[in-house]
């Protein structure tokens, strides 16, 4: 597969430079427009996103008056976190380029090109262009849909396995989304993927139940196991005021210890075997194969939509939300007005566990239907990479668990058909998280000049600034 | 020997973005002038001064110095031109000497690298002995009162040979007697040659010492004015119309006693008694002012009420319960309402719509929410119609708070807290950082919360604020009550009971004082004539 593929794909590769320049200029214009109230509440983020970063010390009056940056404390992990969602969307874009220009250096074609570049440039440049729209392509067929599959059923069946590895991706990455949203990083998720697995499997293998019942006991235990790990972390935060940062990674390392040591235990252990390797699940404790058994897709990605609308309405609809959001957003106001800030502080936690906790009955229950110490993969530490991808908004990291799904999912068809090696998927992930962590380099290679963006936010403080002059 | 030097800014323009934070301003300021700007909080000054000292560029417009444009990349630039800048918040070492803070970013080193404060400490006695200062170069900064430690600011303008020295808001921090003192030096300095820019909205400082008066509004110019003007003239020319300055306020109805504070101690985490002993009662449809100078025990006294301190002693009786114990919510729900002294740390987020601030100590219960299911329509129909009742500037209450101006942020909280019914009515500092028009509404607010027979207890720094709305006055002082006595009491008595004297002490020693800044009136007069200028 070469030339053939490219008319399949015309101008449609992601790779080409272009691409996000017009992608850039198409967003530009909307700035301008008369704002709708919706509108203007995700202004309002984006001026947050830019007064702090770029900007000099506000002096517009709005925040002048109160010599402070709206919103309280205002730290650059929490505008990294909660930032613009366009910034995450351009910052795919160039680690894809990125990594297609990697991609093009490893190439061997491109090399034996590169020789004679200055006799005929034409073949290096095409040489070029193949191998990154190659690699891509293939990525794409890997992920989404494989145009040379014999049936529709194989053709979609990339795409199966992308939603099969974005289930436990969802959900961890829901935890680590919520628990930020009430301020607090949650680096756990790992270590309570790992718990609920535990349990989840235990119940799973050990116990022998009725259709249904046995599946939802699993789902109830992992669910649960997660919860307390997280719920522990924020209770010593509540109680002792130690940070969760350093609870949750020494929590990873319990868990994923204490698993290891279950493991070499008989009631972890198949019968009569030594290995690390815990029996297999009970056919009743497994989730169903949700379109047929040629897919893995699992039960578990429609209990990570419902996860997402929960997650949804609990932020945006529930008194606990609010509290969440409130807490995160200034805990000082929020003590002021009333709010029990060390509940939420533990209830967040115990959620967001619960929520990687699904991840983990997704992986025992869903694909691996065994307890290996593997059982979290890298699960956990991605699941933060796609919180902040998905700008700690629900429906974000729903997005960006779908992406990272498809990345894995394509890299593996990537180095079948391309040899391009599986690490290169690695690096646009790591590039995604570098220039999200950058929002000014993101808008400076895009050529949006923040100080534009600026002046429409501003107008509007000004309108509210003046305004309220007259009174 | 002092060189005098005369300052011009030209058409200075200053955007961000498309938001005109200085319009074409013009400002001469004249050698040996006291040169004052006055305008509302959000008028464009403290931008227009951090232009003159190099923080910011302006985005059109020029500075001449003795009639030769110049350009400053820094603060560094500013002060080698010979402008010198006393922030608002002052920018000092705390556990360093005065004589290391002053020599701090020109320090000289002796032969080894060490560093040499000899010349330091014999310029800083110098300029001392001259204009009176009385600081001594080797004392810690964090032991100096805070009016001494301005005066450290002003030394170290001084000691770089500033002859433009900018005061940003010098007063917000002082006692009326250390006002005072720091108009004294104003003027000390003036007869030395130093010109003066000083930029300030409190009209009756301004009418003291000025030579001239430029006022700004919305980024512009809008006139100058003749200290001699009358002061409603200066607040209508800084608001843009005619602002009343006398609150219509019936006298107080007090009824039962429902409120009552017993010997309330708060410690601090470092052993520290905050609040000391403090014991007064509100009655219902009365206002108790508390005043005193920042930091003397005010904030710690309402987070004690409201519950927010840990280690308290004593007892917190409203309507016969004990409040102290209890959790924030249950305080709130016994229908205490506060306003919080810093509106944007504690009072209200930023990041949330207005519609949701409003709500934001109420989310919980119905209409707002049923069970833990809540009803954005109810939230946001509730925003319309505080928003309407209080008058807040704002497009829509679905825009984040923090794109509000203070006065119409200080509006909503206290359209938020004034929406029940309420046992106790707590305000501290209910109109810091407000415009004047905002002022006169929101006080007629709180005074028409007292004449529904609700307890009302208001923290002020302002003295002018206290006047106007108190019924009765308790002073706090390093944390205990230096006593109370009733409104009508004179500014310069109370001035020196928030210096620490009992208010026995207080009225004799007025006798032989100088009387304080315009106190020659009558003290009710004061508080009515000029009771607008304050924030």
């Amino acid at each position: 597969m070469t030339d053939q593929n490219e008319p399949q794909y015309p101008g449609g590769t992601p790779a080409g430079p272009d691409a996000g320049k017009d992608h850039a200029d198409k967003r530009h214009p909307d700035k301008h427009h008369v704002p709708t109230p919706a509108e203007e509440e995700t202004a309002a983020v984006v001026s947050l996103d830019t007064a702090g970063g770029a900007m000099e010390p506000s002096a517009v009056p709005a925040t002048a008056q109160s010599g402070k940056i709206p919103g309280g404390p205002e730290t650059l992990a929490r505008r990294i976190f909660t930032g613009s969602g366009m910034v995450s969307v351009l910052a795919v874009l160039l680690a894809l380029i990125l990594g297609g220009l990697l991609i093009v250096s490893t190439d061997k074609q491109v090399g034996a090109t590169a020789g004679y570049l200055f006799a005929r440039p034409s073949d290096f440049l095409s040489a070029v262009w193949t191998a990154a729209t190659r690699s891509y392509v293939a990525l794409f067929q890997g992920s989404v849909f494989n145009p040379r599959g014999s049936s529709v059923a194989v053709q979609f069946a990339p795409l199966m396995e992308t939603l099969t590895i974005a289930t436990p991706l969802i959900t961890a990455g829901l935890g680590v989304a919520l628990a930020f949203r009430a301020g607090l990083f949650n680096i756990g998720a790992q270590g309570q993927i790992i718990m609920a697995g535990i349990l989840a499997a235990w119940v799973g293998f050990a116990l022998h139940l009725p259709v249904g019942l046995h599946l939802l006991l699993v789902l109830i235990a992992g669910i649960v196991g997660g919860a307390i790990w997280g719920g522990l972390v924020g209770l010593l935060k509540a109680r002792t005021g130690a940070h969760e940062v350093i609870l949750t990674i020494m929590f990873n390392y319990i868990a994923l210890y204490f698993l290891r040591y279950l493991l070499n235990t008989p009631a972890f252990q198949r019968p009569g075997e030594s290995n690390p390797i815990s029996p297999i699940l009970d056919p009743n404790a497994v989730y169903p194969q949700i379109f047929g058994t040629q897919y893995r897709l699992h039960l578990g990605f429609i209990l990570a939509i419902a996860a997402t609308v929960f997650v949804w309405w609990l932020l945006n609809r529930s008194t606990v939300g609010f509290e969440f959001r409130a807490v995160g957003a200034n805990a000082k106001a929020s003590l002021t007005a009333g709010i029990n800030v060390p509940r939420a502080t533990v209830l967040v936690m115990a959620i967001a566990g619960a929520l990687a906790g699904m991840s983990g009955v997704a992986q025992v229950a869903g694909t691996e239907k065994v307890l290996t110490d593997g059982v979290a993969a890298t699960y956990g530490f991605d699941a933060i990479t796609v919180a902040l991808l998905g700008r700690s908004t629900p429906w974000g990291t729903f997005a960006a668990g779908l992406l990272f799904g498809a990345f894995r999912a394509g890299a593996v068809q990537m180095q079948i058909q391309t040899g391009t090696p599986i690490d290169i998927v690695l690096v646009v992930q790591s590039l995604i998280v570098l220039f999200i962590a950058a929002p000014p380099l993101v808008r400076a290679v895009f050529g949006l000049n923040p100080r534009k963006k600026k002046a429409v936010t501003a107008g509007k403080s000004k309108k509210a600034a003046t305004t309220g002059g007259a009174a | 020997m002092v060189r005098v030097l005369k300052l011009e800014l030209k058409g200075i323009t200053k955007s961000f973005g498309s938001l005109l934070a200085n319009d074409h301003i013009d400002v001469v300021v004249e050698p040996g002038q006291i040169h004052c700007l006055l305008g509302e909080n959000g008028a464009g000054k403290s931008t227009l001064m951090n232009v003159l000292y190099g923080l910011y560029e302006p985005t059109d417009g020029e500075i001449l110095i003795d009639d030769e444009p110049v350009s400053f990349r820094g603060p560094g630039d500013a002060m080698a031109a010979g402008i010198g800048m006393v922030h608002q918040h002052f920018m000092l070492v705390p556990v360093f000497t005065v004589a290391e803070n002053v020599a701090l970013g020109a320090e000289s080193t002796k032969a080894g690298g060490f560093l040499n404060l000899d010349n330091t400490r014999r310029k800083i006695q110098e300029i001392s002995d001259r204009y009176g200062f009385d600081v001594d170069p080797d004392a810690l900064v964090e032991d100096l009162p805070v009016g001494v430690q301005q005066r450290v600011e002003i030394i170290k303008a001084l000691v770089r040979e500033a002859k433009v020295l900018i005061l940003d808001e010098p007063t917000a921090v002082l006692t009326p007697q250390e006002t005072d003192e720091l108009l004294d030096i104003m003027r000390q300095l003036k007869s030395s040659g130093t010109s003066i820019v000083f930029i300030s909205h409190k009209l009756r400082e301004v009418k003291a010492v000025s030579d001239i008066i430029t006022v700004i509004r919305r980024g512009k110019v809008v006139g100058s004015a003749d200290p001699g003007a009358p002061t409603t003239e200066l607040a209508s020319m800084m608001v843009g119309r005619a602002v009343s300055l006398t609150l219509d306020k019936a006298p107080a109805q007090p009824q039962e006693t429902t409120f009552e504070v017993k010997d309330l101690t708060v410690i601090a985490p470092n052993g520290h008694h905050t609040v000391d002993g403090v014991s007064f009662s509100i009655a219902r449809g009365e206002i108790l002012a508390v005043a005193g100078v920042q930091g003397n025990g005010q904030t710690e006294l309402t987070e004690a009420i409201l519950g927010l301190q840990e280690r308290v002693s004593g007892s917190v009786l409203l309507d016969g319960k004990e409040l102290l114990g209890r959790s924030v919510k249950e305080v709130l729900q016994a229908g205490v309402g506060f306003v919080p002294e810093d509106r944007s740390v504690d009072g209200l987020i930023g990041t949330f719509s207005i519609a949701e601030n409003l709500v934001l100590d109420l989310y919980d219960q119905p209409p707002f929410a049923k069970g833990i299911s809540m009803s954005p329509a109810k939230i946001l129909e509730n925003a319309k119609s505080r928003i309407d009742e209080f008058d807040v500037r704002t497009p829509s209450g679905s825009l984040a708070a923090g794109t509000l101006s203070g006065g119409n942020q200080q509006k909503v909280v206290m359209a938020r807290e004034l929406s029940r019914p309420l046992r106790l009515f707590m305000a501290s500092q209910p109109t810091r950082g407000v415009d004047v028009g905002s002022i006169e509404f929101l006080h007629k607010r709180i005074v028409a919360e007292r004449d529904q027979g609700t307890p009302v207890m208001i923290v002020s720094t302002e003295l002018d604020e206290v006047m106007e709305l108190a019924d009765r006055i308790a002073v706090l002082y390093k944390g205990k009550l230096v006593g109370i006595v009733p409104a009508g009491t004179g500014r310069d008595v109370l001035g020196l009971m928030m210096a620490g004297l009992s208010p026995g002490e207080a009225h004799a020693d007025t006798v032989h004082h100088r009387p304080v800044l315009h106190s020659d009136q009558d003290p009710t007069s004061t508080s009515h004539a000029e009771g607008g200028d304050h924030d």
